[in-house]
């Protein structure tokens, strides 16, 4: 670069170049590691990181960079950057930023761009990049010059973080990057916005609603977790001495053993917890979307029920369901008012009832005394580890085992991926978790079919020596999918077979973990637990048989009360 | 048209490159009918604002997909217009 246009009788100011003003702007943020595969197009971001007190944490796959910040932002509540070049490298981030939408995690990727001058000629890893991120972030922007990244980055983190949280992206042509301009003075790093004004008068309605119900069921979700608002929701529930039924996304707000706790609603939830949805006559929905998995055949779900809705995206409430009273807001807000208001109270009636429920119609965990069956197999993790662990899965049989039968015990504690149902999204978003935790061992449970998809990012966590256990429920199938031939397509078992065995100890010892087989083990009780205990990375393969299925099962599209039992129940 | 099935929305939005396509996006992917859309810059007022009319052809989803639409970070507001004397009226020679 000739700096000839500068005058030459003024002193040189000190000018410094997009890539260079974009990093100091993360690091304003409070950005500590940035998730990432570096490339053509994003080259000059690359090199003003190595100036940064920033640490990068280098992917196999820009979907493994996408997941590791999302496991981040999802342990920390902050917002999480992730970069990639052009071309393949923004597609590949695709799929992890979708995920960040469906489950409302504040995540940032960052891409590089061709050119402005070229864009548009189908240059060398090209791709519309904002077309793509466009349908699948809250935000998106091109950036046009360096000085709008003094706009754009803080207003990231702004949109990212208030009301809903929900991932952006934000491309940067190379050009844009290499830009050298004279900074006058940094902006205010973009912060969460205020929350959305309410009503107090809607509070007091919600609790002369809740006083005047006989069968109240509280329905808890992520958005409870997001807002940090498990405390009060506990008191909450207590208090007013109302049950409640957690979403998939709301694990661990209550504990596993609360006396008020019903487990996990919908699909695959407890039976009686179902049946108790049956008999409510109000439904009082906390940050909750009443997704589809939940309710079921939405003419089915709480067909007794009145319905309260409270939630801070106006656009999710009346979508599904129409409430007699919603209060758009930040659950938190509502609860520590409502928590100051409240008239102690309690239900012996409708708690009486629900006992009659839960001992009628319980939740029956076939096999869980033996190893290699699957609630056997996460009864004896969770038996010889404590409240410490983080949890995360990947996609199918083995996510549904683990959320029925692994007792969940704290906000915050599981992490999974719920809305878009990413095969592939436990290891990454374990590394993350890692790195974001290093305190607490992550427990990643997976299944053969789901590990495969991502698994070359075992190397990335063996990089950072982080404390990552990945045990694989191995049926040598998509047991998921085999499930639903079996039940709905006649035992067509079309394409859910593995023909090749893949021997996974060993593919983990290549990229530098520790791998065991308890299939081929002695003494498998005594290796898992010395697995489990001793501090870093170790794939664990536990064999189990394809004919295992999750029960109950509301079949897709079908009212919850009609569940699929097993054999056994 | 048919005054019955038909809604009109003015929207006010910023005026950059991309704000089209996240609200044109926003009704494509969400399944809404999109009968007609004019867009021009505001005329005497701020020139970083533009004014968006849709036609929109819902009845039971309106209320939805106009705080869908309001969501949206470009969109600075969105009413519901009446449909007399609208610039789609107004225009309608142009469409035949």
């Amino acid at each position: 670069m000739t700096d000839s246009a500068i005058d030459q009788n003024k002193p040189p100011r000190p000018r410094i170049s997009g890539s260079q003003l974009l990093i100091k702007l993360l690091e304003r943020q409070g950005v500590t590691h940035i998730s990432g595969v570096p490339g053509g197009a994003n080259l000059p971001m690359y090199d003003a990181l190595t100036d940064s007190s920033i640490k990068h944490v280098l992917a196999r796959h820009e979907q493994g960079a996408g997941f590791i910040a999302q496991g981040m932002a999802r342990v920390s509540g902050k917002a999480q950057v992730c970069f990639a070049s052009s071309g393949p490298g923004a597609s590949n981030l695709v799929t992890a930023v979708a995920d960040a939408k469906m489950d409302s995690v504040p995540l940032i990727a960052i891409t590089g761009q061709v050119p402005q001058a070229m864009i548009g000629t189908d240059a060398f890893q090209e791709i519309d990049t904002f077309g793509l991120m466009l349908p699948i972030t809250k935000h998106n922007w091109m950036v046009r010059s360096a000085e709008e990244l003094l706009e754009v980055i803080p207003r990231a983190f702004q949109i990212v973080l208030s009301g809903r949280p929900g991932p952006v992206s934000i491309d940067i042509p190379k050009d844009v990057q290499n830009e050298l301009i004279e900074v006058e003075s940094m902006p205010e790093p973009g912060r969460r916005e205020a929350n959305p004004e309410f009503d107090l008068q809607l509070v007091e309605s919600m609790l002369s609603r809740i006083r005047s119900a006989h069968r109240p069921i509280l329905m808890i979700g992520g958005g409870v977790i997001y807002a940090g608002a498990a405390a009060a929701l506990v008191e909450f529930a207590e208090q007013l001495d109302l049950p409640a039924v957690q979403t998939f996304m709301g694990l661990g707000i209550l504990r596993n053993d609360h006396p008020l706790s019903l487990g996990m609603l919908g699909m695959h939830g407890a039976p009686y917890t179902n049946l108790v949805l049956e008999e409510c006559d109000l439904v009082i929905g906390m940050g909750v979307r009443f997704d589809d998995r939940a309710t079921g055949k939405v003419a089915g779900f709480c067909p007794r029920a009145e319905i309260i809705h409270v939630d801070i995206d106006a656009s999710e409430i009346n979508k599904i369901m129409q409430p007699a009273l919603s209060i758009r807001a930040d659950v938190g807000e509502v609860l520590a008012i409502a928590n100051t208001r409240l008239e102690r109270g309690s239900r012996p009636v409708w708690r009486k009832r629900i006992e009659q429920l839960k001992l009628g119609h319980p939740l029956l965990l076939d096999g869980e005394g033996d190893l290699f069956r699957p609630y056997g197999a996460i009864k004896a993790v969770a038996a010889l580890l404590d409240d410490s662990v983080s949890i995360t899965t990947d996609v199918g049989q083995h996510q549904m085992w683990v959320a029925q039968a692994y007792p969940i015990n704290r906000a915050g504690q599981w992490v999974s991926s719920g809305g878009l149902g990413t095969m592939g999204f436990g290891l990454p978003a374990a590394i993350g978790m890692a790195l974001a935790q290093p305190e607490r061992k992550v427990i990643c449970f997976t299944g053969d079919g789901s590990l495969m998809m991502n698994i070359q990012e075992l190397a990335t966590a063996a990089e950072h020596g982080l404390d990552i256990k990945v045990i694989i429920l191995n049926n040598q199938h998509l047991g998921l999918v085999r499930q639903q031939q079996s039940l709905f397509y006649d035992k067509n078992l079309s394409a859910v077979q593995f023909q090749q065995n893949v021997d996974f100890a060993l593919a983990a010892r290549a990229m530098g973990f520790k791998g065991i087989d308890l299939g081929v083990s002695d003494n498998p009780l005594a290796e898992l637990e010395l697995a489990l205990k001793e501090h870093g990375p170790c794939v664990i393969n536990l064999p189990i048989s394809e004919t295992e299925m999750v029960f109950p099962m509301v079949a897709p599209g079908g009212a919850n009360r009609d569940m699929i039992h097993g054999e056994s129940a | 048209m048919n005054p019955t099935t038909i809604s009109l929305l003015k929207l006010t939005v910023n005026n950059h490159p991309g704000v089209l396509a996240h609200v044109c996006g926003l009704f494509a992917r969400r399944a809404y009918n999109l009968e007609g859309v004019m867009v021009r810059p505001i005329v005497g007022g701020a020139s970083d604002r533009s004014r968006m009319w849709l036609l929109v052809n819902e009845e039971e989803r309106l209320q939805q997909l106009i705080r869908q639409t309001e969501k949206l970070i470009d969109v600075i507001s969105v009413e519901q217009h009446e449909l007399k004397g609208s610039i789609f009226e107004q225009t309608e020679a142009f469409f035949v």
